[in-house]
């Protein structure tokens, strides 16, 4: 444990994918035995940078990277994920990449198997080998025990707890014989509290055998609990490194939703503007009581909000905790439960059209999966949902009995979309499909703007575009709240685009509202919800609407 | 040579070539003996005769329920109207619109549990349909025996009990559209004038339909079924409507077949009507999930063109009549080319 020596050092790190800079100039060393965590926000770039250190041919495709991987003081340019796993380095995925109908030793072991010797193989060569259970099950053993827990060798993957799985994973980079540094994606993402605490023994256990761990999660405290010291990115740069025992979850949690200086300012100075509009209206539009959503990988759980008339309230928090889940079970896409009153009346569930009537609206964060028809026009996609639901743009014929498609009325509407919302296209027909990611977005809030909504959801609006695109989305959200005092739920997984243009921000953690604050709270308190910090540590939810 | 070259990419090479083939067939018919006037006449009646069943293509393309393997159920519908109107005693115009009438009412009783199937097998439409139309001909292969008919015209003559495999329709209704403001000229050739006006009809009434609301929603439920929902349509209703639709279009489509062949096929008849349709709206243009009134017509020039006039200029050139076989390989031919070509859609 020498930290003059590291086993790992990164040096100048950096790479773009196809123009779109993810990570710059990421430095930091890893010593033997030393266990480093890497944490930021989505998008920070961890993933990216785990890719380029294992090699992933995906990085290679793209025009390889920048910089130089140090390890064991010989310059490394994995090409495959073979290179990386023969000079000893192991990666635990966030997925699990096990085979579901083999057993943990053969999971373990695989294409390392032992083999009987026998005179067939003198004679047919390897191919006709037969496996040495009884080696492969003491080798397994060898590789769970290291971890100091117990798994039965002969269980099969598909029938056991996801904890397990995890376990089984680790074990199997373990099982080499070489290895000597190990990264950890997200790996207590799936597990109970008591399984991640063993895990998180097993990792000191690694550690005192002098292997170096890097270990990615979103969850800081454990983070700050397990690990040496912590290496902070944000938005692929290496803000910074700080040694574990001296900082503490707020400290790290500040530094990863933060921001420079000048965009603080500009948000200080556009809050600040807003702050007379929020604080004078007080009549709640939407009451939210005991929601669950059963949309899969985004669950809600028991979800309990009030907006406000006018207001633009933002929910955030990280992926997976059930965001998403909120406007996609309010508008009936997904199975729901619970009491939810717009206006004081009650909205019904698990209707799509309920809702539409009420005049609520959705701007989906699936826009190629649920809000485009991408074979058909942009006057269409525009136009369509008003047409069905409030009989917008046709014409009564026989005195009501048919009702005609109007194609010029919505041709005209889709043209007027166009240049206010400076859609790039060649014509109202030109098919939704053929846009880019920024003008598709445009098209689903034109969508949403043609209904006249009451209450617009608008999910992840600038999720895959760019920065100009985003800067009129937003812009228009805004301008459409002021114009027609239309109440505007945003959900975002980037707090900084929530921050600048909501009045209130929740914080969506395990499926639960952890918490709600004011646009002006302080970035680290909103990073601490984020995190799921314990309700004691987390700052009073001032302005909270239960 | 650009413009040609767009051309030919939109069109699809195939699409030209068969094209090209066609004319080329109508080019050689009078050197080799072919009476052009009589080849065209047919070509235009063959049309006339099949075109509905191709148009009923389009409701269940539009609603993503893809292609209807399945028509042969319209086609009983249609067979039912047409025995029954028999049986009931009408002729003429009022019996071919009596068995029109129940022919629809069949259909869309049929339409509806095709439909309501459809629905439970998302994903998989085609090849249920597929079995639904083979399964419901065994069927009626056996209701055709045992239902109580009693019009000396059709049932069988001895035993005097179930329906005849196929029935005249002369003194009923036989080429009641086809003669009806037929166009003569010379000796061979006639337009059939009713039965394209009834074709055209049909087509028109379709475009309108995909015009309404209605019909918005049914294409929007095709093209991205969670939009739709999420637009607050209910899918499923929307894609029985089309079901509905395509069968009863089946059932008239067979109708006007009928009344230009002159006979009512019953058994296996309608088991092998669901292919050629499908084939002509593929090689149309159209995809498993995009059609348009265009690709029908397209289609059905170039497929029954190609099914009329390959075996008669083979027979003239190779001096025998193997007509039968020409045509089962020409078209079965076809429609294995429209298969394999059937998820891009030409302009």
């Amino acid at each position: 444990m020498d930290p003059a020596k590291p086993i790992l050092s990164l040096r100048n790190i950096g790479k773009a994918f196809y123009g779109n800079r993810v990570l710059a100039d990421v430095s930091f060393d890893v010593a033997p035995g030393e266990i480093v965590g890497l944490v930021g926000e989505n998008g920070a770039g961890k993933s990216t940078l785990m890719k380029i250190l294992f090699g992933m041919p995906v990085i290679h495709e793209t025009g390889g990277y920048e910089g130089a991987i140090l390890f064991e003081d010989r310059e490394v340019r994995f090409r495959t994920p073979f290179e990386a796993l023969d000079a000893g380095i192991g990666m635990v995925h966030q997925e699990f990449s096990l085979i579901p109908g083999f057993t943990t030793t053969e999971n373990i072991l695989l294409n390392r198997e032992s083999f009987n010797n026998s005179i067939l193989i003198d004679i047919f060569g390897k191919r006709i080998s037969t496996l040495d259970r009884m080696t492969m099950e003491s080798r397994s053993k060898k590789a769970i025990d290291k971890l100091g827990i117990t798994l039965d060798p002969r269980m099969l993957v598909r029938e056991m707890p996801v904890g397990h799985k995890q376990f089984t994973e680790i074990a199997r980079e373990l099982g080499r014989e070489n290895v000597k540094l190990i990264v950890l994606d997200e790996p207590t993402a799936v597990l109970t509290e008591s399984e991640a605490e063993t895990l998180l023994g097993s990792l000191r256990t690694l550690s005192a055998e002098g292997i170096a761990i890097i270990f990615i999660s979103h969850r800081l405290r454990e983070v700050v609990e397990l690990c040496d010291r912590v290496v902070v990115l944000r938005d692929g740069h290496n803000i910074k490194d700080l040694a574990a025992r001296t900082t503490s979850i707020k400290e790290i949690a500040s530094l990863m939703v933060g921001r420079t200086m000048e965009a603080q300012a500009r948000i200080d100075a556009e809050s600040a503007a807003r702050e007379e509009k929020a604080s004078g209206d007080g009549e709640p539009v939407l009451t939210v009581e005991n929601l669950w959503v059963d949309m899969p990988g985004e669950t809600v759980r028991n979800v309990n909000l009030s907006v406000r008339q006018g207001e633009i309230f933002g929910i955030g928090g990280l992926a997976g905790q059930g965001k998403l889940g909120i406007p996609n079970g309010l508008m009936g896409l997904y199975p729901a439960g619970g009491s939810v009153t717009l206006h004081g009346e009650p909205v019904a569930l698990n209707s799509p059209r309920a809702a539409l009537e009420r005049r609520m609206a959705f701007g989906s964060e699936d826009r190629r999966g649920v809000g485009l028809l991408l074979d058909e026009g942009i006057d269409w996609n525009i136009a369509f949902t008003a047409m069905q639901v409030q009989d917008k743009y046709v014409t009564p014929l026989l005195g009501g009995l048919l009702k005609w498609r109007s194609d010029a009325a919505m041709s005209s509407l889709a043209t007027e979309y166009i240049k206010l919302l400076e859609i790039r296209c060649t014509g109202p027909r030109q098919r939704a499909g053929t846009l880019s990611g920024g003008n598709q977005q445009k098209v689903c809030l034109a969508k949403a703007f043609a209904l006249r909504p009451d209450l617009l959801f608008v999910s992840e609006p600038t999720r895959g575009i760019d920065i100009g695109a985003k800067h009129l989305v937003l812009d228009t959200l805004k301008k459409y709240n002021r114009e027609y005092g239309t109440t505007i739920i945003m959900i975002s997984s980037e707090l900084e685009e929530l921050r600048s243009i909501c009045d209130r921000i929740a914080i969506v953690y395990e499926g639960r509202i952890e918490g709600i604050l004011p646009h002006t709270a302080p970035v680290e308190d909103f990073g601490l919800l984020m995190a799921g910090a314990d309700k004691d540590e987390a700052p009073a939810t001032a302005g909270g609407g239960n | 040579m650009e413009g040609i070259k767009r051309f030919i990419a939109d069109f699809g090479l195939p699409r030209v070539i068969i094209t090209f083939y066609l004319l080329a067939l109508f080019l050689a018919a009078p050197l080799v003996g072919v009476s052009l006037p009589a080849s065209i006449s047919d070509s235009l009646i063959r049309i006339g005769m099949n075109g509905i069943m191709v148009l009923a293509m389009v409701p269940m393309i539009q609603s993503g329920c893809g292609l209807n393997f399945g028509l042969s159920l319209g086609v009983i519908a249609g067979l039912l109207g047409a025995t029954l109107s028999i049986e009931f005693g009408f002729a003429g115009v009022l019996g071919f619109v009596v068995a029109i009438g129940i022919s629809q009412v069949f259909g869309a009783v049929f339409g509806y549990g095709y439909g309501k199937l459809l629905n439970r097998v998302k994903g998989g439409e085609m090849m249920i349909a597929t079995y639904v139309g083979f399964s419901s001909v065994m069927i009626m292969s056996i209701a055709w025996l045992i239902m109580p008919y009693k019009s000396p015209t059709m049932i069988w003559g001895f035993g005097g009990e179930g329906l005849r495999t196929t029935i005249s329709v002369e003194g009923f209704w036989r080429h009641i559209l086809d003669d009806f403001l037929a166009v003569r000229i010379g000796d061979s050739f006639k337009f059939p004038t009713g039965a394209i006006l009834v074709f055209v009809l049909v087509a028109v009434l379709i475009w309108a339909f995909f015009h309404l609301k209605l019909g918005t929603a049914v294409t929007a439920v095709g093209s991205n079924a969670t939009y739709a929902r999420a637009s607050g349509i209910n899918v499923n209703r929307m894609r029985i409507i089309s079901v509905m639709m395509s069968t009863m279009l089946g059932g008239l489509g067979i109708l006007v077949f009928e009344q230009s062949f002159g006979f009512i096929q019953l058994y296996e008849g309608p088991l092998y009507m669901a292919f050629p349709a499908v084939a002509a709206i593929l090689i149309g243009g159209a995809s498993v999930n995009k059609a348009t009134l265009v690709h029908v017509f397209i289609g059905t020039a170039l497929y029954q063109g190609i099914l009329t006039m390959t075996p008669a200029i083979f027979n003239a050139v190779l001096k025998v009549d193997m007509s039968d076989v020409i045509r089962i390989i020409v078209s079965n031919g076809m429609i294995l080319y429209a298969l394999t070509r059937k998820t891009k859609v030409a302009k």
